[in-house]
């Protein structure tokens, strides 16, 4: 049966698009508190931690999303651990995203300049309070418009979800196109509603770039 | 007994040997001036000093306290051991008050209102009372270096190292840096300085070093290494420099 495109679908297409909404918080959160951890490994004094986060981001960084995603669900699903898509769709979002996250920061923290390592060394800060209240502070500000930047790359990301069976906005644009044939309309209404997730994020790392001064 | 000992020091970094077998003393209240030619080892000496670089060979003592042990407990060595750079990496992060207060807090465990009052009084030390709340990027070179010098007298070191400090200044803006670098030597601060300002050298060296090549070719009052050069190197240094 062939059903119509209207209010009703597009209601469903926004209730969708909360579980895109949650799914990037999750991967954003999770991400980033797994990414600042991969990141004080990555800058660690000690070879050995500094190669373990390396082969992380490694790993992470060079290996698609949805491998990931496949890995985490079926792969686990295989040892008699069946994980529910919501949790395999947070694990999977969140070593990907930790993986850019480190990469990024740990590119920030490494543009601050020597001397101001060596200054407050020679105040005598450890190593830890240099990060804490000198580094630290000064890569926030620089890290911030790249960060605000891969967010738009995980919401983008959060569809990969739907192949797993996770009803997010694409899945459910699937689903309703299914019953409508309306490829344009309904592809066409998921595609306006990730842009405007977006786009004022897109917008608002231009706009910290520009205010912070932080060159490309 | 000397203030700082510095016994047969060698430094390289790889095959490039920068000091080799560098000794000279400062006591208490002493100013030493370090000259020399581009590259002779006078910055990487006073880095030496307070634990920024390692050394291969040879003992520095400061106090009681010996640098060269395996281990040596670098916090403790810095807070008797200022150095002030050339280019003045202030914290440009936070405001006058906090790169002065930051170590002291932090370092020394010091009470955030005591700090405060110490801040105070570095700073009407080198005349800048009034930029307590300003950002580094707010005031001019000269300005900064009499800030970085404040924050460094803030933790009351045993001994000040200066190195060039006043090279990346315009010379209107030197005269009121050097003027508080000499306020401290008349003070009695223990001071090492590198400098390529001869007169300024001169007027307040007890003792100067003349480094070259990564040793201490000659050293004495400034009377004599600047009045009466015994090596040739010395002697062309000298000529060019002194007018
Ligand atoms: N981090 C480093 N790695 C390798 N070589 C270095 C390093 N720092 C300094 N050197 C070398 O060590 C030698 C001494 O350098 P140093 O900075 O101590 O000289 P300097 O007397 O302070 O010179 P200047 O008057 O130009 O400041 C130079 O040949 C320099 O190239
Ligand atoms: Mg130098």
């Amino acid at each position: 049966m062939i059903r119509e495109f209207t209010i009703l679908e597009i209601r469903l297409l926004l209730e969708a698009t909360t579980w895109t909404v949650l799914l990037s918080l999750i991967a954003f959160a999770g991400g980033g508190l797994v990414g600042a951890i991969v990141t004080l490994m990555r800058i660690s004094r000690q070879a050995v931690i500094r190669r373990i986060a390396q082969v992380y981001i490694l790993l992470f960084q060079g290996t698609p999303l949805l491998m990931q995603l496949f890995l985490v669900y079926f792969g686990l699903a295989l040892y008699g651990y069946s994980v529910h898509p919501m949790v395999a769709a947070a694990i999977a979002l969140t070593c990907y995203s930790s993986a850019f996250f480190a990469e990024i920061w740990r590119g920030t923290i490494e543009t601050i300049p020597r001397p101001q390592w060596e200054g407050s060394a020679s105040l005598g800060l450890t190593r830890s309070e240099q990060l804490r209240y000198v580094i630290i502070p000064q890569s926030i500000r620089l890290a911030l418009p790249p960060t605000v930047g891969f967010a738009v790359q995980i919401i983008k990301n959060t569809s990969v979800t739907s192949l797993i069976g996770f009803t997010e906005l694409t899945r459910s644009g699937q689903l309703i196109n299914n019953v409508t044939f309306e490829p344009f309309l309904v592809f066409g209404c998921v595609a306006a509603i990730y842009f405007a997730l977006c786009f004022p994020l897109s917008a608002l790392s231009r706009y910290l770039e520009r205010k912070l001064h932080v060159p490309r | 007994m000397s203030l700082v000992e510095v016994s047969n020091i060698s430094k390289s970094y790889g095959a490039l040997a920068v000091l080799k077998d560098v000794s000279f003393a400062v006591e208490r209240g002493e100013v030493v001036v370090l000259i020399g030619r581009s590259g002779s080892g006078k910055s990487t000496a006073l880095r030496c000093l307070n634990g920024l670089e390692e050394i291969q060979a040879g003992t520095i003592k400061v106090g009681d306290y010996k640098v060269s042990d395996q281990g040596t407990d670098l916090r403790r060595l810095r807070q008797d051991v200022g150095i002030v750079f050339q280019h003045y990496n202030l914290f440009p992060h936070l405001s006058v008050e906090r790169n002065i207060t930051l170590a002291l807090t932090v370092v020394k465990r010091m009470p955030l209102v005591e700090a405060k009052q110490v801040a105070a009084r570095v700073l009407e030390q080198v005349g800048l009372s009034d930029k307590v709340n300003a950002y580094p990027e707010q005031l001019s070179g000269g300005q900064q270096q009499r800030v970085a010098i404040a924050r460094s007298l803030a933790m009351s070191p045993k001994v000040m190292l200066f190195d060039e400090v006043t090279s990346a200044l315009d010379p209107e803006l030197k005269e009121e840096v050097l003027k508080v670098v000499e306020n401290l030597a008349e003070q009695g601060m223990t001071m090492i300085l590198v400098t390529h300002e001869m007169s300024f050298a001169r007027q307040v060296a007890d003792k100067v070093i003349f480094m070259h090549a990564g040793r201490v070719h000659e050293s004495g009052p400034p009377e004599q290494l600047f009045g009466s050069p015994q090596t040739p190197e010395l002697q062309q240094f000298v000529s060019t420099r002194v007018s």
